[in-house]
């Protein structure tokens, strides 16, 4: 098939599977299918996409030119590329997770969900496409909008106060910062298309890009760098699936993304070293690391313990794409991928624990490794990825970001990472261990009744799981797709 | 027929008002209305394609020429307007039977429909005319109707709001009328362009001051500048829903347009940068009108009140448009009227939807508002999202030429506090979200009646609507228009 054929088959095969969901609205099993099918259809896109670029096709699309010199273009880069195959193995395990949770969970709305689900994935791959700045800053925004409804999914108050606090920071740093520093961004360098080695004119004073580049990172609040992570956690009161697919994987991946993109493709790799700026935000990202791993620590709530997880390892791909040397573009670009299927896995994890045991604090999970072992050995395996021990996928990135901190001589940094790393031990791998050797506070005859999660959920999970370990062994296809970034 | 297409412009509407006593039966005068609304705007779609064309046209009214009769001139800036005021008023109209039939008694409809027409006409007629008096007269017409229009609100406050208006309206026509007067003492003439070619020779004398003063400041009463604004949010509150979205659509936009045309057009752009240096006051003054009236629109409890004050927030941001002084920040401003004229008709649209299904605009009615009445509750959302600013709207689009007219001038702080600003649009619009799709209906079950709009109100309202998405992607037409109109300002072709 036709390259552009396929690209635009991964963004619109979801809203057609938008008008299945709605028509079959009642019908669940084969509301269900359809989103499955989609998912696996649009897998199946994408893996010819990846075929088609490794024997170098090309495709530039445009759209529409919204305003003379602006358009809507997509065209095939092998960071999208990384991040749309994520997005496109990983859409087809949520969805057969979330018929799982939804049912088990007794949710509300379903057809509802997965309507915006499709939405947002649609979404994903736009971004994930995007030729320009401003072709991903729309999507960027429209992602935020149409996960909206999935976060306020409960209708509570607690979800419509977390709803309130997930818009607010992402709406407003995206148009406060975000925006602005697009448009001085067009008013300084005339265009915004993604270009290797940055867009703007030699001659720009450092001061400018050093604001700008501020701009940036606080304004792509997708990427949760401190002090504008809230809306994380906030979101935690989602569904699982939506937590684990948009919160671990779809819209923090699209953040930081979009912060590598604009690293690599606006400012370049020799222009963002030498400015004043980058500096305070690499110390700004080591903190984040560390604070974020910390306040993980305390938190008992076991989806607000990974939420701020999260945003300590987003920070590890803000400080790679920022040191910006090669080999911590790969380590970010990489951890993207490491991470996405780690930290699925624990909210997965989660999720099960919750619809299996209706449990949601780690203090009551001792024990409960007898009852669940596939869901708790899945999370020790996820947890040792995550923390970037063999045999997690987790190890390549985190190796190839201290090394690249290193030659770029910021010892502080690889101080960073290693504390994070002990920190993540912490916090992560008592929850198994507990599981499996600790002793059950509860008694004998409530736990005689836990059982693992259903079927579509376990397997899910599992998937998931092994994909961890498979990238440990196997990492050259996501290697190469992120050391193709840098030419 | 083609060349008298500018007179036809004005006088279609002008003659069909009083037609309106001689139709019988509240659905055939409404008919009738439409129809005269929309030949008026298939005139100025007509008339837009001739100057694009052929550049501007000048009307001789009876064959007697300019200085001496009375000409019509029809540049790129008044087919602009006259294109954005007359759909406007279809579309309205289209949607807008259910509507009028329910909020005006059976015995004023017909006055309703005449008054409608003669305000469409008297604003069509500020655009189309070619010397300053009779923009005066036309003024004064589309005032004297809106008075009117505004009066005839179910609640009795209307009266009031219409007195206020009435009171501060004709300050500012007045204000206009001495402008006018002493341009014509000092220059002998009232022909606009012949106006722009002998003021430079007058132009030290104090008396050409004080009619510029004059002038500036009735227009900004018209045209509620904040701190001038104080009728627009009682007026639009309480006219019926089909006046305010009308109004909200048209008639301040027009005042703008009059704005540019006393200041740029009749006294020229060195003499309005030399005499008066309103720039930073015209900036400082949309600024302050963008957060005043936005902070204030957050805490309202009325619907229609709060849209008002965003109206007036709008305004501000078409006056620092006007204030950067510039060919971008003109483009912007005159974009800024289009785009906004979309979204506040189409949240006005919906808020007559509402009115008619729950009969009150409070926030507190609207809980529950899109389990019963989906598609309107969509609109308002994607209504909002244009106002705000979100991209793939005709809002972002505004923003953006905004934002870049700012920093071309290396004006940061204008740039951040017109972003700022959008921020405070979120919070008010988000509140009437929330309120729509979370809070529990108040009406307990749906045995009340309540459901979806009736299907003429919903057509216009999602006419504009998707012109709120449409005009956000393809936006060829408004900003090729209105790049064109401020090209044709600074290039003193006004």
């Amino acid at each position: 098939m036709e390259l552009s054929t396929l690209l635009h088959a991964t963004m619109f095969l979801p809203l057609v599977a938008v008008v299945g969901i709605l028509l079959c609205r009642h019908q669940p099993n084969i509301r269900d299918g359809i989103s499955l099918l989609a998912g696996v259809l649009v897998f199946a896109c994408v893996l010819a996409i990846h075929r088609q670029f490794m024997s170098g096709g090309d495709v530039d699309i445009t759209w529409v030119e919204i305003l003379p010199g602006l358009s809507l273009s997509f065209s095939l880069e092998s960071l999208g590329l990384l991040f749309a195959l994520i997005a496109g193995f990983l859409w087809p395990v949520t969805t057969l997770y979330a018929i799982g949770y939804m049912r088990g969970h007794h949710e509300k709305n379903q057809t509802r969900f997965y309507v915006f689900f499709a939405i947002a994935i649609a979404t994903v791959f736009a971004i994930a496409f995007s030729a320009n700045l401003f072709t991903l800053f729309v999507f960027y925004e429209v992602l935020t909008l149409c996960t909206y409804p999935l976060v306020t999914h409960a209708g509570t108050d607690k979800a419509k106060q977390g709803g309130r606090v997930y818009l607010g920071i992402l709406l407003s740093t995206s148009i406060l910062m975000f925006l602005l520093a697009m448009i001085t961004t067009w008013a300084i360098a005339g265009t915004l298309t993604f270009t290797s080695g940055g867009i703007f004119p030699e001659g720009t004073p450092a001061w400018l890009l050093s604001i700008l580049l501020a701009l940036y990172v606080f304004g792509i609040g997708k990427a949760a760098i401190m002090p504008f992570h809230r809306w994380l956690p906030a979101a935690m009161v989602a569904p699982t699936p939506v937590s684990a697919l948009l919160h671990a994987v779809a819209v923090v991946k699209a953040g930081v993304f979009t912060l590598l993109k604009v690293c690599v493709f606006v400012f370049g790799l020799e222009v963002l070293p030498s400015l004043p700026a980058t500096q305070w935000l690499i110390y700004l990202a080591g903190l984040t690391i560390v604070l974020a791993s910390l306040v993980a620590m305390r938190k008992d709530n076991l989806k607000a313990r990974l939420a701020y997880s999260t945003i300590g390892q987003l920070a590890y791909i803000t400080l790679g794409a920022l040191v910006a040397t090669e080999l911590a573009i790969v380590g970010s670009a990489m951890h993207i991928a490491m991470h996405a299927f780690g930290k699925i896995t624990l909210f997965f994890c989660a999720g099960a624990i919750m619809v299996a045991c209706h449990k949601t604090e780690v203090s009551q999970m001792a024990g409960l490794g007898k009852a669940m072992p596939v869901t708790m050995t899945a999370f020790l395996v996820a947890s040792v990825s995550i923390i970037g021990l063999p045999p997690g996928g987790g190890t390549w990135s985190k190796w190839y970001l201290i090394w690249g901190s290193l030659e770029a001589g910021q010892q502080l940094m690889v101080v960073a990472l290693l504390v994070s790393s002990l920190l993540n031990i912490a916090y992560l791998l008592p929850i198994p261990l507990q599981a499996f050797w600790g002793s059950s506070d509860t008694n004998v005859e409530s736990s005689s009744q836990l059982k693992e999660a259903p079927m579509p959920s376990l397997i899910a999970l599992v998937v998931t799981a092994f994909m961890t370990l498979v990238l440990f062994v196997y990492p050259n296809g996501v290697y190469d797709l992120a050391n193709r970034i840098n030419g | 027929m083609l060349i008298h297409l500018p007179i036809l412009q004005v006088i279609i509407p002008l003659l069909g008002a009083p037609l309106c006593l001689m139709v019988k039966g509240s659905r055939f005068v409404w008919g009738f209305t439409l129809l005269v609304s929309l030949l008026a705007s298939m005139i100025s779609v007509a008339l837009l394609w001739q100057v694009e064309a052929n550049g501007t046209l000048s009307y001789a009214l009876g064959g007697w020429q300019a200085p001496i009769g009375i000409e019509y001139r029809i540049d790129i800036l008044s087919a602009y307007l006259l294109l954005i005021v007359s759909c406007m008023s279809t579309i309205v109209l289209l949607g807008g039977y259910r509507s009028i039939e329910k909020e005006i008694p059976v015995s004023n409809q017909s006055y309703f429909y005449v008054a409608y027409l003669l305000c469409l006409a008297g604003l069509l007629g500020i655009v189309a005319a070619g010397d300053a008096f009779n923009v005066f007269v036309f003024l004064e017409i589309s005032s004297l109707a809106s008075y009117i229009l505004i009066g005839l609100g179910k609640d009795r406050r209307a009266l009031w709001a219409s007195f206020q208006y009435l009171i501060v309206g004709t300050i500012g026509a007045t204000f206009i009328l001495i402008g006018v007067g002493y341009l014509y003492i000092m220059t002998g003439t009232l022909n606009m362009v012949d106006l722009a070619q002998r003021i430079p020779s007058v132009s030290e004398s104090t008396t050409v001051l004080v009619a510029f003063a004059f002038l500036i400041v009735g227009v900004c009463l018209k045209l509620a500048m904040f701190p001038l604004h104080v009728w627009l949010p009682n007026a639009y509150a309480f006219a019926p829903s089909i006046v305010t979205a009308f109004l909200a659509a048209s008639a301040t936009k027009v005042a703008v347009y009059l704005l540019f045309r006393f200041s740029f057009g009749v006294f020229g752009i060195e003499l309005t940068e030399s005499i008066l240096p309103l720039h930073e006051v015209f900036i400082g003054l949309g600024l302050a009108g963008v957060f005043a009236a936005s902070l204030v629109a957050v805490f309202q409890q009325n619907i229609k009140r709060l849209f008002a004050y965003s109206s007036v927030a709008q305004i501000g941001y078409m006056i620092v448009g006007y204030g950067l002084d510039s060919v971008a920040g003109s483009m912007a401003s005159l974009l800024h009227l289009f785009n906004h004229a979309l979204m506040k008709a189409s949240l006005f649209m919906a808020l007559a939807a509402v009115v008619y299904r729950l009969g009150s605009v409070q926030l507190k009615d609207l809980a529950g508002l899109a389990s019963v009445m989906p598609w309107t509750a969509a609109a308002i959302v994607i209504g909002g999202l244009s106002l705000v600013g979100v991209p793939l709207t005709v809002g972002f689009v505004s923003k953006w030429y905004l934002v870049l007219a700012a920093l071309e001038q290396d004006l940061w702080w204008v740039a951040l506090l017109l972003v700022v600003g959008s921020l405070l649009a979120i919070v008010y619009v988000w509140r009437i979200v929330e309120q729509m799709y979370f809070a529990p209906s108040t009406s307990g079950d749906q045995s009340d009646g309540t459901r979806e709009a009736p299907i003429g109100l919903l057509t216009a309202l999602w006419i504009l609507v998707i012109a709120n998405i449409y005009f956000g992607i393809d936006t060829r037409l408004p900003v090729g228009v209105a790049e064109l109109a401020a090209e044709h300002i600074f290039g003193g072709r006004l």
